[in-house]
């Protein structure tokens, strides 16, 4: 019987053991959840996540310079390095004293998918596996990565890529949601935002004088219309505006948020040379001052579906009577593909998110927590047996 | 008002009280911080031979119950075993309450099925003096269950300096509270009904008492030995009667209070706390006849009148508030029995 199906036929059992922890699982979240941490201003919860693993046992637990918590798990052998990471950051949100409510089948509270469960299950780890009595080989890294949203671009996880002097033989990258989603192909990324302001020189004397929101609702127009393939996947997100200060007010200035993925770095190229091409014109056209500032970029990238990480991840994820979910995603991943580590992003659960205008309150299930520790369980057995090679 | 009378101090007797008041701050005041050595706190109560409960009375708390339960289950008993029990006294959910709490492994009763036979009365305090006959701990640590910051701290911290002193009776939790002012200082202080109420009238007759920073925090630890010798009113008198009777009984040394850092709840109307104010003046009063320091208090009301208008109109509104009390448990044959106590 090969390692893989020894793995699939021990699910049932990791299963179990999960259950057992449910509950120091559940406090991680809160005591990790409840603390603010805005992207640029993690540290608190980084220095929480560092207490929970050395609470855990495990070693060498710091909070480097960038607000990035991690640990070491030695392994047996040591001859190896994994790593297994999520982000520690999230939006920010007005409430600075988040309360996570736990109900009797599920969470909720704000952020707590986003990705306060994935932190809880780094912390919750070490004592599962102690628990199954499961020694590995392989070191294993585990990290709570700063600075990975917004204008973060992943710089908490590349700063510790960039530091650290152990190569990573392979690394998975852990999101609350959805539980079964195999997402081996990170998609190429930009993010930016494109401001219109009114210039110095500006006539407030006019009448009809139509501030920054007209030149705005023309580059909108613009944007939706440049033409965008489906493959290679390719998409552009205009999520956020603001400008304005009333509506009986000349707007000074309004920005546009705006996000392009796909997985292809010629067409991102390329679709940024639009965005250029409509500020200028804009400019030119309505008088006001129309800069564009890209203030992060992911590259595309993939392991191929044959990969043993891969495989091996579709078997897990079969034997919990999971379909996986294949899809390119603009998760952590990004930045290891970058350096040639293969990674995967496995989901731990099933939940949703209710957007309200301040706030991001979701509710996460708590009965599929049990197969998104046992999926890690064997994943990391998995990479402890040598899938990281390709 | 007749029999009310205020007992005359002297110059000298203030200084005694503030000096016994000084001393007792810098001994018996502690920050929850000094007990974070969790293992060492477990050796003592194993050397000490003790068990440890925690009850968590409870009506209508699922938003918050499984929270506490999972923190403590987790963080006490699971990786630290500091905690024996943990336990919610329901006084009649209509929630998932006890539900929740079930399902993260507290046991759950219901207030009235215990000690049936003694009847059923409302009230939080209730549930803290059937804890008593039902829990199994020689300390035993009462936590709120509307807390939505709860900690581990939040039981360590009180039962801390019981290990630590064996003198120690009864532990009170008080937090930070800042009063922000136009002057922008602040300063560390009670609630409303305890500013406006309780520390005025300890400070009336009780002055040590007036040291306790929060006197009415529903979280505080204390030993069976000591939780079974007094009564508890079952309304909004209990904590009052606590520390009274224990004072009154004991002496200051026997408390000690724990900061507990921030504490988040619900905030309370200000009519909710008139009434708690009528209950906790009306247990006041009867420690005050019980010490022989007023005559009679027979000919006190139990309506509190509050008033709201509608539309230019005044509508009273009576709300009848008894004070009931259960006598200490020690005297009841079946606690002797269960406990192999004698009153």
């Amino acid at each position: 019987m090969s390692n893989l199906e020894q793995l699939v036929i021990a699910l049932p059992a990791y299963r179990d053991a999960a259950e057992k922890v449910r509950e120091m699982f559940l406090a991680n979240l809160a005591l990790i959840g409840e603390i603010p941490a805005p992207t640029f201003g993690e540290r608190s919860r980084a220095e929480m996540v560092a207490e929970r693993f050395a609470a855990a046992g495990l070693q060498a637990c710091v909070v480097d310079r960038l607000g990035n918590a991690s640990a070491l798990l030695p392994g047996i052998e040591g001859s190896s390095t994994l790593l297994l990471a999520a982000h520690a950051d999230t939006l920010p949100a007005e409430d600075n004293k988040p309360d996570i409510e736990i109900h009797q089948d599920r969470v909720v509270g704000p952020f707590v998918g986003d990705n306060a469960l994935a932190l809880a299950a780094l912390a919750t780890l070490p004592v599962l596996l102690e628990q199954l009595n499961i020694r590995l080989k392989s070191n294993v890294v585990l990290l709570a990565a700063s600075r990975s949203l917004g204008r973060g671009n992943l710089d908490g996880l590349r700063h510790f890529l960039a530091e650290s002097s152990t190569p990573f033989q392979s690394a998975l990258c852990l999101e609350n949601f959805q539980l079964g989603r195999l997402n081996y192909a990170a998609m190429g990324m930009l993010r930016g935002e494109m401001t219109c302001r009114l210039p110095a020189n500006y006539d407030w004397a006019q009448f009809g004088s139509t501030g920054t929101i007209i030149p705005m609702g023309d580059i909108i127009s613009r944007i939706s219309r440049i033409p965008v393939p489906q493959r290679p996947l390719t998409t552009i997100i205009m999520g956020t505006v603001q400008g304005g200060i009333s509506p009986g007010n000349v707007a000074r200035e309004t920005t546009l948020g705006f996000e392009v993925r796909s997985e292809s770095a010629a067409i991102l190229n390329q679709v940024r040379e639009q965005l250029e091409d409509i500020a200028k014109d804009v400019t030119a056209q309505s008088g006001k001052q129309v800069d564009m500032d890209i203030y992060a970029r992911r590259e595309p990238g993939t392991l191929d579906i044959g990969h043993p990480l891969v495989r091996q991840g579709r078997a897990i994820l079969g034997g919990l009577g999971l379909t996986p979910a294949f899809y390119p995603t603009t998760s952590m991943m990004s930045a290891l593909l970058d350096l040639a580590v293969p990674a995967l992003t496995l989901g731990l659960t099933t939940g949703e998110r209710r957007n309200e205008l301040e706030e991001i309150e979701e509710a996460a299930a708590i009965a599929p927590l049990s197969a998104g520790l046992a999926q890690l369980v064997a994943m990391v057995q998995a990479m402890d047996e040598g899938s990281g090679s390709s | 008002m007749t029999g009310w009378w205020t007992p005359r101090r002297t110059r000298a007797d203030a200084e005694v009280v503030s000096a016994n008041i000084n001393r007792w701050l810098s001994q018996l005041t502690y920050h929850h911080s000094q007990f974070i050595d969790l293992r060492g706190l477990v050796a003592a109560k194993e050397r000490q031979g003790l068990k440890i409960s925690l009850c968590l009375p409870a009506l209508n708390e699922e938003k918050t119950i499984g929270k506490e339960v999972v923190m403590f289950r987790s963080e006490l008993m699971q990786r630290i075993p500091l905690l024996d029990e943990i336990a919610v006294i329901d006084s009649g959910s209509t929630d998932q309450t006890r539900e929740v709490a079930a399902a993260f492994g507290a046991d759950v009763y219901l207030a009235r099925d215990i000690l049936p036979e003694q009847g059923e009365n409302k009230g939080k305090g209730e549930n803290l003096w059937k804890a008593i006959y039902q829990l199994k701990g020689d300390i035993i640590v009462y936590i709120d269950t509307d807390i939505s910051n709860i900690r581990p701290h939040f039981v360590y911290g009180l039962v801390g300096p019981l290990l630590q002193s064996e003198e120690t009776l009864y532990v009170k939790a008080f937090y930070d509270r800042p009063l922000r002012t136009s002057t922008g200082v602040s300063a560390t202080g009670g609630g409303r009904v305890t500013e406006i109420l309780v520390r005025p009238l300890f400070s009336l007759y009780f002055p040590e008492l007036a040291a306790l920073i929060q006197p009415l925090s529903g979280e505080y630890a204390a030993r069976r030995t000591a939780l079974e010798q007094i009564p508890f009113p079952v309304g909004y008198g209990v904590e009052t009667a606590h520390l009274l009777d224990i004072h009154q009984r004991w002496g200051l040394n026997a408390l000690a209070q724990t900061d507990l850092g921030l504490r988040i709840h619900r905030n309370q109307p200000t009519a909710a706390l008139g009434r708690m104010s009528f209950g906790i003046l009306q247990t006041f009063c009867a420690r005050l006849e019980k010490y022989g320091w007023i005559r009679s208090q027979a000919e006190f009301q139990n309506i509190l009148r509050q008033f709201q208008n509608h539309d230019g109109v005044y509508e009273q509104i009576e709300t009848l508030i008894r004070e009931v009390e259960r006598p200490p448990m020690i005297s009841l044959p079946a606690y002797q029995q269960k406990f192999n106590r004698k009153p």
